[in-house]
Formats: C-alpha cells, structure tokens, sequence
C-alpha cells in the first residue's frame, strides 16, 4: 500500500471510482484536444486554391462504391511531398483537396498504387478493363476482379438525399444541385444528352461519358470510372503557388 | 400454479420494462425492415427483429425458470460470483478468434494468389480485410476483455456483479453487434473508417451496450468489500471509459435516412483525418492495450503466485500511459497533408509513450522475480511472460516507426503489417490464450486443463508462425519501401509499382504459412478448452488456485 510522506496519496483514487474515473477523463482528454480542435480554426490548416468543388452526383455515386468496395485497404489517396512520390504520382497532396470527402480516403496501405492522382492517367477502356479483370492489363496485379460492378445497374434513386447529408454537413450543394441531382446524373453518363452543359456549369470540368445512362443502362462501373477519372484532377498546378500557402 | 406456501414470484420492474423495450423494438424495426432502401438493410433490420423478440422471450423464460428471490449476493458469508456471462463470453471468444484468424489467413492467401477472390463481391480483399480486424480486435479481443473483466472486477471487489438481466445484455448485446458488423462487411455496408467500420445503426447499438457495460463495471466497484480499487481495474475503467469517448467522436455521422445504411461521417478531409487517427491509435492504446494490461496485472500475479513487482511504478506507467497514449495519432499521417505541428507532435509523444510501455513491461516481466523456474513446467504462464517480452518489442518497434524519417520509408509498406502483428498475435494473442487457459478452468470448476502437452503444442506452433509471419513482413516492407525510392543512375525511378509487387511475392507465401501455423495452434487450443469443459468436475475439491483465495464460487 502506499506508504507516501507526502500530503498527496494516490489512495485518493484507489478508493474512490467517481475521483478515478474523473482523472482518467481529464487525463485523456488533453492530447486529443489539443490535436484536434486547432484544426477547426486555424486558417492555413487548408489552403486556399481554386478549382476544388463537391463531386458530381455521379463521381459521388462512384465514391460510395469505392467506399463500400473497401478500396482504401490497398490504396492511398495522399502523395506525400517526397521525390520518389511526387514523381511517380504527380504532385504531393493538398488538404484542400480532400476538403469535402466524408469521409477522408487518405488510406493507410499501398498494397497498390496511390489513387491520388490516378484521374485522367487511363483511358476509361483501361479502368474499364482493369476493374473487370486486372490481369488483362497487369498480368501480375494481385487486385480482385470486380466483373460484377458492370453487371450491377446503378441505384440512383437516394443520390439526393446523400448529397442533402452532405449539404448539412458543409459540403457547399446548393438546392439547385441536389434538386437536379438526379438529372445531372443521367446527363454524365449521357454524354450526347441535352443536360450535360448545365451539368458542367454546375460541376465544372466534370467529364461527360457515353455510359447509356438516357437509355436506363448506367452501371456501378460508370459511376466509379467518373469518380477515379477526377481523382486529382481539380487543381490547376500549373498555376498552384505553393509558396502563398506555406504553413 | 403457484402453492400458497410458496412466495408470490414477481416479474422485476427490470424484466418486466426490458421486455416491453425488446417488442417495441421489434416492431420499430419490422417497420424499417418493410421499408428499407436497400436488401442488406432490410436483413440487419431483420435481424434486429430476430434478436429483440428472442431477448424478450429469453427475459421470460429465464422468469419462468428462475427462484422467486433475485440471487444472492453472498452464499455462506462468500460472494455468489455470477459467471454465467463470464462463461459465455469465454467461449465466444475461442470461436471468434479461430474464425478470426481464419479470415486473417485467407486474405493472407488472396494476396499471394488473387484468384482466391473468386471474383465475388462479398469475399473481395477490400471487405474480408475489415471482417478480419474486427474478428480478431472486437469480437476476440472484445468477448476475452468482456470475460476477464467481468472475473477479475468480482473476485478483487469480493462482490457478485452488479446487476442481473444488464451482465447479460452486455454480453449477448455486444455479440448481437459483432454479428451485424461482421455480415455488414460481407454485403458491403461500411463507413470506411479503419476499425470502426460499422454505419450508424451498429454504432448506436454498440453505444448503449456500451454503457451499460461501464455502469456494470462501475456499479460493481461500488459494491466491493475491498478498501481499494485494484490496479487491474484501473486499466479496465481507463480502456472503457476512453473507447466509449474515442467510438462517439469517431462516428459522428448523419444517416442518409433512417431507411439505409448510409451515413457521411460529419467530418472531413483534413480533420477526418485526424479524427480517425486520434481513435484508431488509441483503439490500439486503449482497447489493445489497457485492456490487455488489466489482464496482466491480474493473470500473472496470480498464475505466478507472486505480487505485483512495483506498486508505484503501476501508479506512475498508468497514468503515463493513458496521458501519452491519446497524443500518438498523427504518426499515422506522417508527410500528409496534417499540418506539420500536428505531426511533430505526435511522434515526440509516440516517443515518450515508449517508456511507459516498458514501465509495464518491466512490471509484468518482474512480477516472475522467484518463479522463473515455473516457466519450464508452466507453458500457460510462459504464453503470458512471451507476451510481456512481444509486448515490449512492439512497444519499441512503434516508437520507432514514428520517428518522420523511419515513417517515411515504412509507411504505407507491410513493416506496419508486420508491425501490428507482433502486438496482435505476440501481445493481445498470448496473453488472451493465457488468460482463457487460466479461467476456463476456473469457471467450470474443472482441477486443471484437459491438457498442459497440448497448450505447448500451442504455444510453440504460434511462437514460430509469428516468428515467420512477422520477419516475412519486416523482408517485405523495407523492400517495397527501399524499391519505391530507388533511382537509377540516370536519375529515373528504377522500378515501376508492380515490379515491387511481384517482389512480395515469396514473403506473402512465408506470411501466410506463418498465419496458418497460428491458426492450427488456435484450433488446438479451442479442442484444449472443449476437452476441459467436456471433463469432470473438480467436485468439492477446488483448484488451488482458487482454494488460496478462499472465496470459491459454486458453479452454475
């Protein structure tokens, strides 16, 4: 037992489970704090770039199969400004890239290759290919074939109430965007459609494909070749000044 | 039915409010089930339909079955220990733990020979690797805190835990929420956050089963005799006090509707980031390793027959432990886009936590001061002590790893693989095994093990598949990491990302051999435990271990 001269004794919280699990309270609640909560208002915590804007409701679509597939076991989606990795993927990560993703696909593993700037690398055909069989085009990938994505129609009947979440939660979709999110989603994957125009006014360079979509063919596939064809694709680096946002 | 003679036998207020909350969840759920957005929705609600009507049923024929009087809290002047959901979760965590480990290594063969994927979605990499995680993390680490909690808060309490139907509820409750996890994974629900992947509706379930679970723990603290709180049951408090802190900020989410399993995290991006970081480490702080420490603190002394080392070296590496512990996150987003202050902190803090790993460490391994010798004739008590000494190389492994310059090359790579294992399967694996072997026949009154030659049988074929399992990994990932930055003399990058690949090949061969001696060494141990059980009684003659205590529950 403690034998302590001292005034203190740590009996204080051997005896009483109220003082102990008060102290186990306060003790862990410091570091998260203090790690945590300056990132919600320090400024340069994300910088300040054009060209970042919310997905498209069919890249948004994408997403949540790339979420549900389980993706980020093997991929990354973070560069990190190391020589070998801005030249094998192109230039390292900005904060303010993954600003809207609910949540972030940073990842942890690269089993595969960082994702990060994998958009507009391949032609739709190849991913089209690769996800159905990866070996088609890198004889020893070790990926999974995802042959049932093209053979599964894409669900576009909640893509509105996702985006409202989103809304909510400080993604800036504004009501006109979730209530022509059903629309500007066919019209991505129609590209010869009437809406595709005011689709890219609203999401701009959001590519437009010929994915059936008018004819009710649009498939999980589609959806998740959108959303890798604009991973990366939203800054302008030729005109990025890294030197306005050091931190 | 009832004799005049007899007491008029009541339904407790309890019983009585908790059937009415099961039907009406039931019939809440049968709506959602009618309506639900999408068919893997509508099998949970199902599901949830299922487990409420059953709950109900259950709580009345256990009322049928069950003495007029609640049970006692003492028989002949002895705690009635209540070891039934001790029991339960004993077992659980056997079956679990296999069927963890078995995941493990399948998707340690998918990776070696991608054709295993089958092609199918529900056993694709991307959705087996979560289901493996949380097999091993929740539902076998998970169901072994839960019964060793449960054991070690009554006998240091020399109380009967707190509550009746609520130990039950915690138990099967948070078994319910390993089941709906785990077949979520498989048909695709997931919130993609690492090891908290379940959406929104498993999370509040495990909320309140989670509550639930620290006011039994609590509440049976405030019925013990003894004057102190024992130091075991700090680690238990610490771990689940943190973990219910960590799962509520880490999941705040807003569900798409109430009719689907989608929900979007409130956070993003950046700040997700270190949201996720902030509980994933410390799921590894807390869950893995509070946790587990409790287990030490109570299984060596006990299996060693030797008082805890240091009294004050525990005061001091706890509290270290939990202060330093929650700071640790970012160096799992070194070079990221997490501002660097962020970063620098967490790896001065990993490195710090360093010495209040080892302070636990040296605790645990010093508590064998005078009974080393029982190492050669005890292979239950050599699992925990090579625990100890796998926690202490992980725990010098991690500090490493989070210095910028190390994370750099080992990011990303299979060294954490390697890495996570030496602390699962050396660390939590070890000293759960030893704990199992120790309660089991404990809470069966059995005199002993079925048999001590097959838990070394155990011991061994584990100590040398991790031995492979995390040197291969070690090969593997310094490999990838060198041949990622290694450049020509021309100035190019020498090797294109699938070269490095093939490269793993042959490691991934080696790990996942090494995954397959653990699992026969698993199975081993579930045939060990199911032959104790099967075995018979200890009869009036109690085991020692218990006869030193002098508090022997009668078995259920």
């Amino acid at each position: 037992m403690a034998t302590t001269t001292s005034k203190f004794s740590h009996a204080i919280f051997e005896k009483n489970s109220i003082l102990l699990v008060i102290g186990v309270l306060v003790v862990i609640s410091i570091g998260g704090i203090v790690e945590i909560a300056p990132l919600f208002y320090l400024k340069n915590t994300i910088e300040k770039v054009d060209g970042v804007r919310p997905y498209s409701p069919l890249e948004l679509a994408g997403r949540d199969i790339y979420v549900r597939e389980g993706c980020y076991n093997c991929h990354s989606q973070m560069v990190r400004p190391l020589r070998d990795e801005v030249e094998r993927y192109g230039h390292y990560s900005l904060a303010a890239e993954s600003m809207y993703d609910h949540p972030f696909q940073w990842g942890s593993k690269r089993t595969g290759p960082d994702l990060a700037r994998v958009g507009a690398k391949y032609s739709d055909a190849w991913h089209r290919d690769h996800l159905n069989n990866p070996r088609s085009v890198v004889p020893t990938s070790i990926m999974p074939g995802y042959p049932f994505l093209e053979k599964t129609l894409l669900d576009t009947r909640s893509i509105a109430a996702r985006m409202t979440v989103l809304a909510m939660e400080g993604v800036p979709y504004t009501p006109e965007m979730i209530e022509k999110a059903q629309v500007d989603l066919i019209a991505q994957g129609a590209i010869d459609s009437n809406g595709v125009d005011a689709m890219q006014k609203r999401y701009p360079r959001a590519i437009a494909r010929d994915a059936k979509a008018d004819k009710g063919e649009l498939t999980e596939l589609d959806a998740l070749i959108a959303y890798l064809q604009q991973m990366g694709t939203q800054v302008d680096f030729k005109i990025y000044d890294d030197k306005a946002n050091i931190r | 039915m009832q004799t005049a003679t007899l007491p008029q036998k009541k339904m407790t207020p309890a019983e009585m409010s908790l059937i009415v909350i099961f039907l009406a969840l039931a019939a809440f759920c049968t709506l959602i089930w009618a309506r639900a957005w999408e068919p893997a929705y509508g099998f949970h609600a199902a599901l949830f339909v299922v487990g409420s009507l059953a709950s109900a049923f259950a709580i009345f024929a256990r009322f049928e079955q069950r003495d007029a009087e609640p049970a006692p809290q003492e028989i002949d002047g002895k705690p009635n220990y209540n070891i039934g959901p001790i029991k339960f979760a004993s077992i659980a965590a056997v079956v679990w733990g296999v069927a963890g480990f078995l995941v493990g290594l399948i998707a340690a063969l998918q990776l070696a020979y991608p054709v295993l994927n089958f092609d199918l979605p529900w056993i694709a990499f991307g959705r087996l690797r979560p289901l493996h995680t949380s097999a091993v993390i929740f539902a076998f680490g998970g169901n072994v805190l839960l019964a060793t909690s449960f054991y070690v808060v009554q006998r240091t309490s020399r109380a009967r835990l707190a509550g009746d139907l609520s130990p039950w509820f915690v138990v099967l409750g948070y078994n319910f929420f390993i089941i709906i996890a785990g077949t979520g994974y498989l048909l695709g629900i997931t919130q993609s956050k690492e090891y908290a992947e379940p959406e929104w509706y498993a999370d509040l379930w495990l909320t309140v089963v989670w509550v639930t679970y620290l006011l039994v723990f609590l509440a049976t603290l405030w019925k013990r005799k003894e004057p102190h709180i024992y130091v075991a049951n700090w680690f238990y408090l610490a771990f689940i006090l943190t973990i219910a802190v960590l799962h509520l900020g880490n999941n705040a989410a807003v569900p798409v509707s109430i009719y689907s399993s989608k929900s979007y995290i409130v956070w993003s991006g950046v700040q997700d980031a270190m949201v996720q970081w902030w509980y994933g480490h410390n799921a590894v702080g807390f869950f893995l390793t509070a946790g587990f420490l409790a287990i030490m603190y109570y299984f060596i002394p006990k299996r060693a027959e030797r008082p805890v080392y240091s009294y004050r070296l525990s005061i001091v590496h706890f509290w270290a432990l939990i202060f330093l512990y929650i700071w640790a996150g970012p160096h799992h987003l070194h070079y990221t886009a997490l501002p660097d202050w962020a970063q620098t902190l967490g790896m001065v803090f990993s490195i710090v936590l360093w010495m209040p790993s080892w302070g636990g460490m040296i605790n645990g391994l010093m508590t064998l001061s005078g009974a080393w010798d029982k190492l050669r004739t005890d292979p239950v008590l050599r699992m925990m002590v090579v625990s100890v000494a796998f926690y202490g190389m992980s725990t010098f492994e991690g500090p490493l790893m989070s210095i910028k310059a190390v994370n750099s090359l080992s990011h990303y790579t299979d060294w954490t693989i390697g890495h996570v294992h030496s602390g699962a399967l050396g660390w939590v694996g070890f000293v759960s095994f030893g704990a199992l072997y120790c309660l089991v026949p404990w809470l069966w009154n059995r005199k002993g093990l079925w048999s001590l030659r097959l838990v070394n049988w155990h011991f061994w074929l584990s100590t040398i598949g991790i031995v492979f399992y995390i040197t291969a990994m070690w090969v593997a990932g310094i490999m990838q990491g060198l041949m990622w930055r290694a450049y020509t003399k021309l100035g190019f990058l020498e090797f294109s990302f699938v070269e490095t690949t093939d490269a793993m090949h042959p490691m991934y061969v080696i790990r996942a051999f090494g995954g397959l001696l653990f699992v026969a060494g698993s199975l081993i141990m579930a045939y060990n435990i199911y032959k104790t059980i099967a075995s018979p009684s200890a009869g009036e003659v109690p085991e020692k271990a218990l006869a030193r205590e002098g508090v022997l529950a009668p078995a259920q």
